[in-house]
């Protein structure tokens, strides 16, 4: 396509430098949107089906247009503006809320070829840009004035930070075993077969970053951020209407990111699991890489909602016990191990 | 090399119009009809008693500071991480002198209790 644009429109160089970057991005981000809308609609169906019951249904077959009635609805509704909260930094919020969680996807690689900045920081440009989205939150629970948001925002800062120090450890073993911070070298170094995913040698590793995951995008059992039997609706108690769908969007989009995160860190994001085995291997040679991400995505958003229904509600203390206390010592003796692994080259991962 | 970055700059630039457009669709397509008792802040319906902005522990400050301590070593960490392979020896020698420190410092604050919450 940029090749073609070049050729036959050389004299109209902002076609192809400005034009076709903004069109496939967009492309990328309505992708994305429709991903999260009906992440949303899943959610309700799996945890309705997990507790006996039917979930939506009445829009549509299957209750499929239901994401689109809620964002219908969501955009006719009034944004209630509260007298007492800082008006600029109420309308900052949900952007600085939602931009970071889109903006990360830049790096994320859906394919061999399929990225949009191949570049050689990419797991700390997803590092950085995933800690951004924490401003959001602490700006809008202050702006709000609400005392409900205050205390949400309190909890969501101390809980984040706790958890980004295990996660970061996390990462530190990945890239300690991939030697790299590029996200397609680090799941080429994974390739071989199902063996050589760096679940195997670094499975501890994939529980804490998986815990730290689930806290960071503040999902149960990790919610006191918005538990509702406690603070109502924590950071975004004083919003509605779109500005209240930013920080949804934000919130779902984020699962989805630390899921593919997850899949391209330690389950070899769009490499075959049949790689390596004598027949399968030919049998499913045909199908491109992005069917099996997405089928490792789903299968980390699924544990996203199955968590939910299943766990009740952590205490805050014990959160903060569980991350300083549990994960971080945990990570820390792995990377002590890992770094012994790679010295003595342990094979199959380490050579 | 550097046009390998110019994608994240329209990424950044999109997801901030796309966070502005949000906010200005809902202000433009939904209703605006303000009365006091709506503006007035959430608090299960009672007029708010003092300001929300109250005291609040000093725990989420020593958190922070903890924070900041634990995630500049990891930011040390990633460039050590990635050419962990090329320095044998001192390198890795030096790195565990380095997290050894970091480790007496989070015995002593375990022990100190700075990791409690009750």
């Amino acid at each position: 396509m940029r090749e073609w644009l070049i050729q036959n429109y050389p004299e109209w160089p902002i076609l192809w430098k400005v034009v076709l970057p903004v069109v496939t991005i967009g492309i990328f981000f309505t992708c994305l949107l429709l991903c999260v809308a009906y992440l949303s609609l899943l959610e309700r169906k799996v945890i309705g089906y997990m507790q006996v019951r039917i979930g939506p249904n009445r829009v549509g077959p299957f209750g499929l247009g239901q994401p689109i009635a809620d964002v219908l609805k969501l955009f006719f509704k009034e944004i209630i503006f509260p007298k007492a909260s800082n008006f600029y930094l109420f309308i900052v919020a949900p952007i600085l809320a939602v931009a970071p969680a889109l903006a990360v996807w830049a790096v994320v690689p859906l394919g061999e070829k399929w990225v949009f900045a191949d570049i050689n920081i990419g797991l700390l440009y997803i590092l950085t840009m995933s800690s951004l989205g924490v401003y959001g939150i602490l700006i809008a629970g202050w702006a709000s004035n609400s005392k409900y948001a205050l205390l949400a925002t309190l909890r969501s800062a101390a809980q984040v930070v706790s958890y980004e120090i295990a996660m970061g450890f996390a990462l530190v073993g990945v890239v300690m075993a991939a030697n790299s911070l590029n996200l397609r070298e680090i799941i080429q170094a994974q390739s071989g077969s199902i063996l050589h995913w760096y679940m195997v040698p670094l499975f501890p590793l994939l529980i804490v970053y998986w815990i730290s995951a689930v806290a960071e995008t503040n999902r149960a059992p990790f919610d006191v951020v918005e538990g509702e039997s406690e603070i109502v609706a924590g950071h975004h108690v004083e919003y509605s209407g779109t500005v209240f769908a930013a920080f949804f969007l934000a919130e779902y989009a984020n699962m989805i990111l630390v899921s593919s995160v997850a899949s391209i860190l330690f389950l070899g994001g769009w490499l075959s699991p049949f790689q390596g085995i004598p027949v399968l291997e030919t049998w499913f040679q045909d199908v491109p890489g992005l069917i099996w991400l997405v089928i490792k995505i789903c299968g980390f958003l699924l544990l996203f909602l199955w968590f939910r229904a299943t766990f009740p509600r952590f205490r805050y203390d014990q959160i903060m016990r569980l991350g300083w206390k549990v994960l971080i010592p945990i990570t820390l003796i792995w990377i002590f191990v890992v770094g012994g692994l790679q010295v003595w080259k342990v094979g199959p991962w380490f050579t | 090399m550097l046009e390998n970055y110019v994608p994240i700059l329209f990424f950044i630039l999109l997801s901030l119009a796309f966070g502005c457009v949000m906010v200005v669709a809902g202000r433009l397509l939904g209703p605006h009809k303000p009365s006091p008792e709506k503006y007035s802040p959430y608090e299960c319906g009672f007029p708010p008693f003092e300001d929300a902005r109250m005291k609040f522990d000093v725990r989420f400050y020593l958190i922070s500071i903890l924070f900041i301590i634990f995630d500049l070593e990891i930011a040390f960490l990633f460039p050590w991480a990635v050419v962990f392979k090329q320095i044998e020896g001192t390198g890795i020698v030096a790195m565990v002198i380095f997290l050894a420190l970091l480790v007496i410092g989070f015995i002593y604050e375990w022990r100190k209790g700075a990791l409690e919450w009750e």
